[in-house]
């Protein structure tokens, strides 16, 4: 259990005067789910976009598989294989499943000397990238929009993993879905698990946390006001980390 | 259809739905069809002579149909990214002055030939300033594009009365004045100029990254960025490609009239947005084929040279173009409560 694939020592947060993040120290297995919990505010998805490139930190080092690293955005931390889900904005509607995992990087082809896309095969690829989570569409040429809230988690979940993603940050991604579209997406993330990803798992919903993650890290006012693994702890004393009592 | 999707509906009412939406999704095509089967019986009977018929007709419709489907080809492009430019009719009519003067001016100092090349490069660079203008105030400022573009429409309009010095230029260029009416194995060479534009157009949006994009930032802007597509980019290319198509629709009014007016655009700003709406793209964003718009553009030149050829008072045309607008928008809105559809290409 020492395969850590991300780590952050001593992370701080400052946007001008407003700390947001103060000496977060943070680490993450291959294969396991951890979760963050905290009230609004407590610095949660200040510390997720530091890790997905989005900001840079203030001080402290970010480790990613051994290597500190540091990413001037959202597409160099992608690149190097951390993406994050996001409920709503993780995909293009109008487009399809190959449009969608593809988006950003098309399969290119020639159609005589002009490049062109190549979306019979971009849906292939797309539709095999989330058969290995074994979802299974009946038809791949119809927008996204067509898919149930469940599909859709999976074809952003698909892509990330298609792209060879080792750290999958997903915020939120029980939020706004019916109850069997939520079990969908808990079983998503157990067979990421087993896949050997790492998951970062926002929520509010603290069930949720503890039906998926082996540890819950609790942040408040952007410290970490503890760590606890799942088996160990009962929601109460989550509660009472998350409001400082 | 597999099984799995007609477990969701009962299958006959699976097959009616499939049915509307198809129909529904081809309707630009059939309000065409329906229109021309409509004046060509119209027009036997009240006048015992073919409208569809005729190549006369027939050219005169597709010269009719160049200007809106040029400045369309642009807008289109623009409303699939969720946008709009309202600026391009008089982006159009500044093109058509600045193609007339210039080619007048260097034409007398140095051939017709050189000053329709130098009319037709200068007149296209300067309509990329107005379109990089717009781009950037949509991109990069965040001006909603309606209130940056109505901007734009000010100033373009002001900056082509300017330039004409509140009137007409007229063209002593007989290389531009043929551009507009020449023929090229009997076919005017406005028609293909157009042709090859739609052409590329087609392309661009179809089968490129570009046009992937494109409908990538109407459908969801903030996902498109995530995934890493340079968002502002594309969104300034494609103001720049609508001023470009607006800029080629005022030197080839410039022309066919042998006068670059200031006003050329003024009556095909609403025109262009008509073509792209009943071409079937959606006002906001994400849907939309430069086909359509061609269909859409066809429409409303049948409409109104129909109507004209019929002895029709004039001002039907209005009523008739606004109808199609507003049944079309209504078929769309149906077919998007059924859901589903294909993706759009």
């Amino acid at each position: 259990m020492s395969d850590i694939v991300l780590e952050t020592r001593g992370i701080s947060k400052r946007f001008g005067g407003v700390h947001a993040l103060e000496r977060v120290d943070f680490s993450l297995r291959a294969g396991e789910v951890v979760a963050l919990a905290g009230d609004n505010g407590a610095g949660k998805s200040t510390f997720t976009k530091i890790i997905s490139g989005v900001f840079q930190p203030s001080e402290g080092e970010i480790r990613y598989c051994g290597q500190p690293v540091s990413f001037d955005g959202p597409q160099a931390a992608r690149a190097a294989g951390i993406e994050t889900i996001y409920q709503d904005l993780a995909l293009a509607d109008n487009l399809d499943i190959g449009g969608n995992v593809f988006l950003g990087r098309e399969i290119k082809s020639k159609f005589l000397f002009l490049p062109r896309i190549d979306r019979k095969r971009m849906r292939e690829e797309a539709a095999k990238a989330i058969q290995v989570l074994d979802v299974h569409l009946d038809r791949l040429d119809r927008p996204v929009r067509a898919l149930s809230g469940g599909q859709r988690q999976a074809v952003a979940i698909g892509r990330a993993i298609h792209w060879d993603a080792r750290v999958l940050i997903m915020d939120e991604p029980t939020a706004a879905l019916g109850v069997p579209e939520q079990r969908k997406v808990m079983d998503l993330i157990r067979s990421l698990k087993t896949k050997g990803l790492g998951v970062i798992f926002i929520s509010h919903n603290l069930a949720d946390m503890f039906a998926v993650s082996d540890r819950i890290v609790v942040l408040r006012r952007g410290v970490v006001a503890g760590e606890r693994q799942v088996g160990h702890v009962d929601p109460e004393e989550i509660v009472r980390l998350m409001v400082g009592q | 259809m597999t099984a799995a999707a007609s477990t969701r509906h009962p299958p006959g009412s699976a097959r009616g739905r499939r049915t509307l939406a198809a129909l529904a999704a081809a309707r630009a095509w059939i309000f065409l069809i329906v229109l021309l089967i409509v004046f060509e019986i119209w027009s036997q009977i009240a006048y015992g002579s073919t409208f569809l018929f005729s190549a006369f007709n027939i050219r005169s419709i597709a010269v009719f149909a160049v200007a809106p489907v040029l400045l369309g080809l642009g807008q289109t492009l623009v409303i699939i990214s969720g946008g709009i430019d309202l600026s391009v009719g008089f982006t159009m009519g500044f093109a058509a002055v600045i193609s007339a003067q210039v080619a007048n001016s260097l034409g007398a100092v140095a051939g017709p030939g050189i000053g329709l090349l130098g009319g037709v490069v200068i007149a296209l660079g300067a309509t990329m300033i107005p379109g990089w203008i717009n781009g950037v105030l949509v991109a990069r400022l965040r001006v909603p594009p309606f209130i940056g573009t109505l901007g734009m429409y000010g100033v373009a309009r002001g900056a082509a009365y300017l330039l004409a010095n509140g009137t007409t230029v007229p063209v002593q260029n007989s290389w531009l004045t043929w551009l507009g009416n020449g023929r090229i194995i009997g076919i005017p060479a406005v028609v293909l100029i157009a042709g090859i534009v739609i052409l590329i157009f087609h392309y661009a949006l179809a089968e490129t990254q570009f046009g992937q994009y494109t409908y990538a930032i109407g459908g969801n802007r903030q996902a498109t960025l995530r995934a890493g597509v340079n968002v502002r980019r594309v969104t300034i290319i494609l103001y720049m490609l609508s001023a470009l198509t607006a800029g080629i629709d005022g030197i080839l009014y410039t022309g066919r009239f042998a006068a670059g007016a200031p006003q050329a655009g003024e009556p095909l700003l609403l025109d262009s947005i008509a073509a792209v709406v009943i071409g079937g793209a959606s006002l906001f964003g994400g849907s939309g084929t430069i086909i359509g718009t061609i269909i859409g553009a066809l429409i409303i030149a049948v409409i109104q040279y129909g109507l004209v050829f019929l002895n029709v008072e004039p001002f039907w045309q209005f009523i008739a173009v606004g109808l199609v607008i507003i049944v079309s928008v209504l078929v769309d809105q149906s077919q998007r409560r059924l859901g589903g559809g294909r993706q759009d290409e």
